[in-house]
């Protein structure tokens, strides 16, 4: 008998390829499953992917002012500064007719745009428009654009204004970022720092950084002691330390910021305790609250429980038996916890650092109350950005920075921890 | 081996253990252990045997007594310092750790030089032939694997002693039966003395040099696995060890070791072995191996019976047969299958057992 084995393609019964078989076979499955995760794709890339794109788009667009004044911008590009002091005679002739004749609210929200480049250029062209509009309605045309326009302000001859307008002609810009660590351009298109009284952002971050890692510590070694009573202590007590542990998860969030604002402020609960107990002069009472101290203790208390659970339920699988097995090994009880309690933890520990950490570098609503003036976050200023000065392509920019930091930082940790390594519950 | 005569190495003394102060878990336990010896703790759970043995490990404190190991009293020596090596119910191995690893650490702790420990590492997992898989961790084991490696982790530091609480319990029971010899072998074979705690008979029976059998905190009989199964002392004891016929009786007379007694619901008059009774009317236990009684008597000696045949049971080597003799239906035969056995259901049998092999003993409440 002959037996044919083939060693290229392999066939059903009916002789059709196994592998194209096989495949009919399971598309039905694979489109149904599709199908079933559909819905969730959908709303993540409308609620997640979307507007993380769109923010980074928005950090670097600087295209709305290029659609304002697109013929100055043009003529200006002709300008050789090596030969003239001032932009010639067509730049300023295009930029009156495009005054003259743009849309106010896009103007408005152009000259926005250009006072970030160089504060004093807003109230310029406002005055100007407002000529402007006098000589039009007049029915006057300028002899010479130049002159008039140096009449209406002498800041028109001031090259400077002018050199900041290479900033703008380009659709991207980098400026937000620069901005964002407290840079900006010279005349020269030079990256510079900001002047002395400007710089904020630089310092922000590193107080970010530095209060993100210390309620991280603090969570780390104030949770800690907690998950393991709630892992090793009977059913029944753990139960109830389990509500404490979650209550504040039930409770709002502003609540529990006011709350502290109550028991820290120099009148409350506890400078009043203090006072009272004598340990503290009446007019020594101590500044807990509206600084960093303030924000270290509200936002420790608040992000706590998302250190308590991870470790809680990787301590809760860790036989009892391991500490005792390390000791009848004859290791002294610190020595067992170290070597063999300690490190079977890490998934739990680097879970809920993690946690805490990414939750605390982009925290808002605490620091702003409690926070005070020093005690402000990065979360603040892009809020303030946002509602307030409405620059929000320093916001996306501010936002950007967030976000690359804290995937510089979850590199970080799956170099050294490893991201397998993690465990949430 | 005879331990009887040499020197008690491991002593409990009066040991009394009650963790709420209410209900006493262990009750005046004395045991003497020899060196060398492989005490087995045998009994049903919450009979007392792993409290026992946590004591001894110094995982917990007697109430009441004191422990002895090798003449000193041991109940102020914190566990890592009794240098007494043990295997827990589920292995309790580092899951961080490799096998080399653990098994070093014992080692590392008594800071021995590296080159020591790595000698000593792999002459203990040579032992339960492991050597090639040091590199590997406890989760890429399997079960009967993991076993040995915890064994090998708890002889690698040659602790005095070491204990096992269970240790096969998470096996199945081929590789359960494999591992009782391979345990017994080491134990054979380095002389290390072992107490083991077990609920099961026939793990108690092949490994031990003797049995101690708990039942509610107490100790029932301890004593070499042959004498507890052919002399239990009372009726639990025969009961949880082996299978065994029970028939409960009054005692009618008593004639040097034997006594007459007259079973329920008058069924008759058994004359059995003296072992564990009160006086003249009081009540008795009755117990007889299965493989003790003989059927087909020709109707001459004493204990003659007849009963009928409700069930019989192939089971290639032997047969089962289930009777109802002297008002108990469920009194079990085992007959060698030799060929000559031709009875069917409903038959009726007559049957009869030696006067020594019946042992009347305290009755059961």
């Amino acid at each position: 008998m002959e037996v044919i084995i083939s060693t290229t393609q392999l066939l059903t019964t009916d002789g059709i390829p196994l592998k194209q078989s096989l495949k009919k076979a399971e598309r039905k499955n694979k489109i149904r499953a599709f199908l079933l995760v559909f819905p969730l794709l959908l709303f993540i890339f409308v609620t997640f992917v979307m507007p993380i794109g769109d923010m980074l788009l928005r950090s670097v667009d600087d295209a709305q002012i290029n659609t304002v004044f697109p013929k100055t911008f043009e003529e200006f590009n002709k300008w050789d500064r090596e030969k003239d002091k001032l932009p010639p005679e067509v730049v300023y002739r295009t930029l009156f007719e495009e005054l003259a004749t743009g849309e106010k609210i896009q103007i408005g929200r152009a000259l926005t745009r250009m006072n970030y480049s160089k504060s004093g250029w807003k109230s310029l062209i406002k005055k100007t428009s407002r000529e402007i509009k006098k000589m039009t309605r007049k029915g006057m045309v300028p002899e010479s654009y130049k002159e008039t326009l140096i009449e209406i302000n002498k800041d028109w001859g001031d090259p400077t204004f002018w050199y900041s307008m290479s900033q703008m002609v380009n659709k991207q810009t980098p400026i937000y970022y620069w901005n964002a660590i407290d840079r900006t351009y010279d005349q020269d298109q030079n990256v510079i720092m900001q002047d002395e009284k400007r710089r904020i952002y630089v310092q922000t971050w590193f107080k970010t950084l530095k209060v993100s890692v210390y309620v991280t510590f603090f969570c780390l070694i104030l949770g800690f002691p907690v998950a393991h009573l709630l892992a090793n202590l009977p059913l029944r007590y753990s139960n109830l330390l389990m509500i404490f542990v979650l209550l504040p998860f039930w409770t709002s969030l502003l609540v529990r910021t006011t709350a502290w604002i109550v028991m820290l402020q120099q009148k409350g609960v506890i400078n009043g305790v203090l006072v009272w107990l004598g340990v503290l002069s009446d007019d020594g009472r101590l500044q807990m609250v509206y600084n960093e101290t303030g924000t270290l203790i509200a936002m420790t208390q608040i992000l706590l429980p998302f250190m308590i659970l991870p470790l809680y339920s990787v301590m809760k699988v860790i036989p009892k038996s391991h500490m005792r097995a390390a000791q009848n090994l004859g290791a002294k009880p610190a020595l067992a916890f170290w070597k063999v309690y300690l490190p079977q933890t890490i998934p739990g520990m680097s879970a809920g650092g993690l946690l805490v950490f990414v939750l605390a570098i982009g925290y808002f609503i605490t620091p702003e109350l409690v926070g005070g003036k020093d005690g402000k976050l990065i979360g603040s200023w892009i809020a303030f950005h946002l509602k307030t000065t409405l620059n929000w392509g320093l916001c996306a920019a501010l936002g950007a920075i967030l976000l690359a930091v804290m995937l510089v930082f979850y590199w970080l940790y799956n170099k050294i921890v490893g991201i397998d390594n993690i465990k949430l519950g | 081996m005879n331990f009887e005569s040499e020197k008690t190495f491991v002593k409990f003394e009066k040991i009394d253990k009650s963790y709420d102060g209410e209900v006493l878990v262990v009750k005046n336990l004395n045991l003497d252990i020899a060196k060398g010896e492989f005490v087995t703790m045998l009994g049903p759970s919450g009979s007392g045997k792993t409290t026992t043995l946590m004591m001894l490990a110094g995982f917990e404190t007697p109430t009441n007594g004191e422990i002895f190991l090798d003449g000193m009293p041991i109940s102020k020596i914190p566990p890592y310092e009794r240098e007494i090596g043990m295997v827990f119910q589920n292995y309790a191995l580092f899951p961080h750790m490799t096998v080399q690893e653990n098994l070093a650490f014992p080692l590392e702790v008594r800071k021995l030089s590296k080159e020591e420990t790595k000698e000593k590492v792999q002459k203990a997992l040579d032992m339960v032939e492991l050597g090639d898989f040091g590199t590997r961790f406890p989760a890429q084991l399997s079960g009967g694997q993991q076993q040995r490696v915890a064994l090998a982790r708890a002889l690698v530091f040659e602790p005095r002693l070491v204990l096992m609480d269970e240790p096969l319990g998470a096996l199945d029971k081929n590789l359960r039966e494999q591992m009782q010899y391979e345990i017994k072998h080491i134990h054979d074979r380095i002389g290390i003395t072992v107490v083991y705690v077990t609920h099961d008979q026939s793990e108690a029976l092949t490994m031990s040099n003797r049995i101690a059998v708990f039942n509610d905190g107490v100790v029932q009989q301890l004593s070499t696995p042959d004498i507890l199964y052919e002399k239990p002392e009372n009726s639990f004891v025969a009961q949880f060890i082996g299978e065994n016929n029970r028939m409960s009786g009054t005692i009618k007379s008593m004639e040097n070791n034997y006594c007459s007694v007259e079973l329920e619901k008058g069924a008759g008059i058994v004359k059995a072995l003296k072992v564990n009774v009160g006086g003249v009317g009081d009540k008795t236990q009755l117990s007889v191996r299965p493989e003790r009684v003989s059927l087909g008597s020709d109707g001459s000696g004493e204990n003659v019976f007849t009963g009928k045949v409700e069930e019989l049971i192939y089971l290639g080597d032997h047969i089962r047969v289930r009777l109802d003799v002297c008002g108990n239906n469920e009194f079990i035969v085992k007959v060698p299958n030799e060929g000559s056995f031709n009875y069917n259901e409903g038959d009726s049998i007559k049957l009869n057992w030696n006067p020594d092999d019946i042992r009347a003993l305290d009755p059961l409440n």
